[in-house]
């Protein structure tokens, strides 16, 4: 497939803002969505409303269906060792709240340690902070060097006896970079200590295995890789999982309820209280095969032309300086973020937007990773297979645009 | 002196002469650069306005029952946005600033055409200036 007919799936791709041609680079945010996804989000609701696991009747038999369906694909595109493994929440946040919640109550008491990398995403360091002061526990920092490299050397300072979980992202939604997820894994395992990583930008660039890496749980969300918003995966060891309480009391993750007291379900029906997302989750299934897709050699060798371009593009000038460098192992995903000189990333994608430019600019999240490298922001472009290098150029135009009117004091 | 209405309506009309959303901008980048300069002590965390995803400082100083605002950022479209509101309501009455419905800011079309965060920090600095102004405003 060609990346015209490609982009031909996504229809948001033909809008316009201020008159302009929209060019979206605000993928790691959240990609668009491909029209057998939208088609799948509106027939389920226009035809298969109905609650899940429990009634007898057609609608519901089919609902759950397709709903356990998208369990089925999630575990095959994950290469997740048995479907029990997968477990459906509302995002990436819910996933990694869920381990912070009930694997700390099973696992983690006073005096434990949790590490976190300096490059996470606020949904990857809050929640342990969360748990580490509701259990007495402390939270060590794994760094990054000036590169956006992960320090593995102070890693193996850090891990000792008390650290029951290392929690880091396969991808910084700031750094672009894959990180060496599976070594990280290997160091940790090595004294016994479970990983978590955080897959929202790593799923979508390249294929997982999560046996491969085999890391312990890993978490995405479902509309960062074009499925409906309100999706979201945990993939959990079944040792874990089976030792974990519940992380919500509800519907559906029962075995008996009595006065008495009260048995819970296997998981994964053990960590899917209440009404689940009806009409969304079955859209992975369109999604990930839209997933699978983009790793055909002609969109993958699009985006190896994108990251190509911009590198060349953001390092070949003095007046940008690019957060997170490819080498050593580390491979740049196709996103930028970058500050320009003298200039405020908020002043600039103002600006952008007005040319039809959707970019991001702010602390994205990762508020510890912009005190790291001493800025109040940067601007972020984050490009899918769907992008092109003319858009990337478009970019690149618009931004000396945008520089020129704001430079001329 | 002109009323707080005649001077909103002529930054509206002033605003509204530009058409695109670039002059508009070029516009508010000029008004920015010609701010008075915000002496650097005066950055400090209580004269910091929450909600903007740039820093915005404000100043209020009170005279016979006026007020007068200095602002600053370190994002030059904000400081124009904050310098619109400054030229607007600096050297007025607490009162007459209190009792104002500042609905001009949505006559220049800004809340609408900025991001939610952009939007909050204009409203973050709006409500400073008015709870400022009622406090000020004794009747």
């Amino acid at each position: 497939m060609n990346v015209s007919d490609f982009r031909n799936e996504f229809p948001e791709l033909s809008e316009t803002v201020y008159g302009k041609r929209l060019v979206y680079l605000d993928n790691a945010a959240t990609s668009l969505r491909p029209q057998s996804v939208i088609g799948e989000w509106n027939e389920m609701s226009a035809r298969y409303t109905a609650n899940l696991h429990r009634a007898v009747h057609h609608i519901a038999e089919v609902a759950t269906q397709k709903y356990e369906q998208a369990r089925d694909a999630v575990r095959e595109y994950i290469n997740a060792g048995s479907r029990e493994e997968i477990i459906f929440t509302s995002g990436t946040t819910a996933s990694i709240n869920l381990v912070a919640f009930s694997f700390g109550e099973a696992f983690v008491g006073p005096g434990d340690e949790i590490i976190v990398s300096e490059a996470e995403h606020h949904s990857n360091i809050v929640p342990w902070q969360m748990m580490c002061s509701r259990k007495g526990a402390t939270l060590k920092v794994l760094p990054v060097d000036d590169q956006g490299h992960l320090r593995l050397d102070v890693l193996r300072e850090l891990l000792n006896p008390r650290t029951r979980l290392v929690c880091v992202t396969q991808v910084s939604n700031v750094l672009g970079l894959t990180n060496p997820i599976k070594e990280i894994v290997n160091i940790c395992h090595s004294i016994g200590c479970p990983v978590l990583a955080d897959g929202a930008q790593g799923i979508v660039h390249s294929g997982v295995d999560v046996r491969d890496i085999d890391c312990d749980f890993y978490a995405f969300s479902g509309h960062k890789i074009y499925a409906a918003p309100g999706t979201g995966v945990l993939y959990g060891k079944k040792y874990y999982l089976d030792k974990m309480p519940p992380y919500m009391g509800g519907g559906e993750m029962i075995s008996t309820v009595k006065w008495t007291g009260t048995s819970y379900a296997d998981a994964p029906h053990k960590f899917e209280a209440g009404t689940q997302n009806i009409s969304g989750t079955p859209t992975l299934v369109q999604a990930l095969a839209v997933a699978s897709e983009t790793r055909s050699a002609e969109l993958q060798k699009n985006m190896e032309e994108v990251v190509d371009y911009m590198l060349n593009a953001l390092s070949s000038d003095s007046r940008f300086h690019l957060f997170g460098q490819p080498g050593g192992g580390y491979e740049k995903i196709p996103l930028f973020s970058f500050s320009v000189e003298h200039l405020h990333h908020e002043d600039l994608a103002l600006i952008l937007d007005k040319m039809g430019v959707a970019v991001r600019s702010g602390q994205m999240c990762a508020e510890p990773l912009m005190d790291r490298f001493g800025v109040t922001g940067m601007l972020r472009a984050s490009f899918a297979p769907y992008n092109t290098v003319e858009e990337a150029k478009y970019l690149m135009s618009s931004l000396e645009k945008a520089i020129k009117m704001l430079d001329r004091k | 002196m002109k009323s707080l209405k005649e001077v909103q309506d002529d930054v509206i009309e002033e605003f509204s002469m530009y058409d695109d959303w670039l002059d508009k901008y070029e516009y508010l980048i000029e008004l920015g650069n010609g701010l008075e300069p915000f002496p650097d002590e005066f950055k400090t965390d209580d004269r910091l306005i929450k909600g903007c995803q740039s820093r915005v400082w404000l100043d209020t100083s009170v005279e016979c029952g006026r007020l007068f605002f200095k602002a600053d950022s370190d994002a030059v479209i904000t400081k124009g946005i904050i310098s619109l509101l400054v030229g607007v309501y600096s050297g007025r009455e607490a009162c007459e600033i209190a009792s104002d419905d500042f609905s001009f800011v949505e006559k220049l079309g800004l809340r609408e055409n900025l991001s939610p965060t952009r939007a909050n920090g204009l409203a973050s600095m709006i409500g400073t200036i008015r709870s400022t102004a009622s406090k000020n405003c004794q009747k």
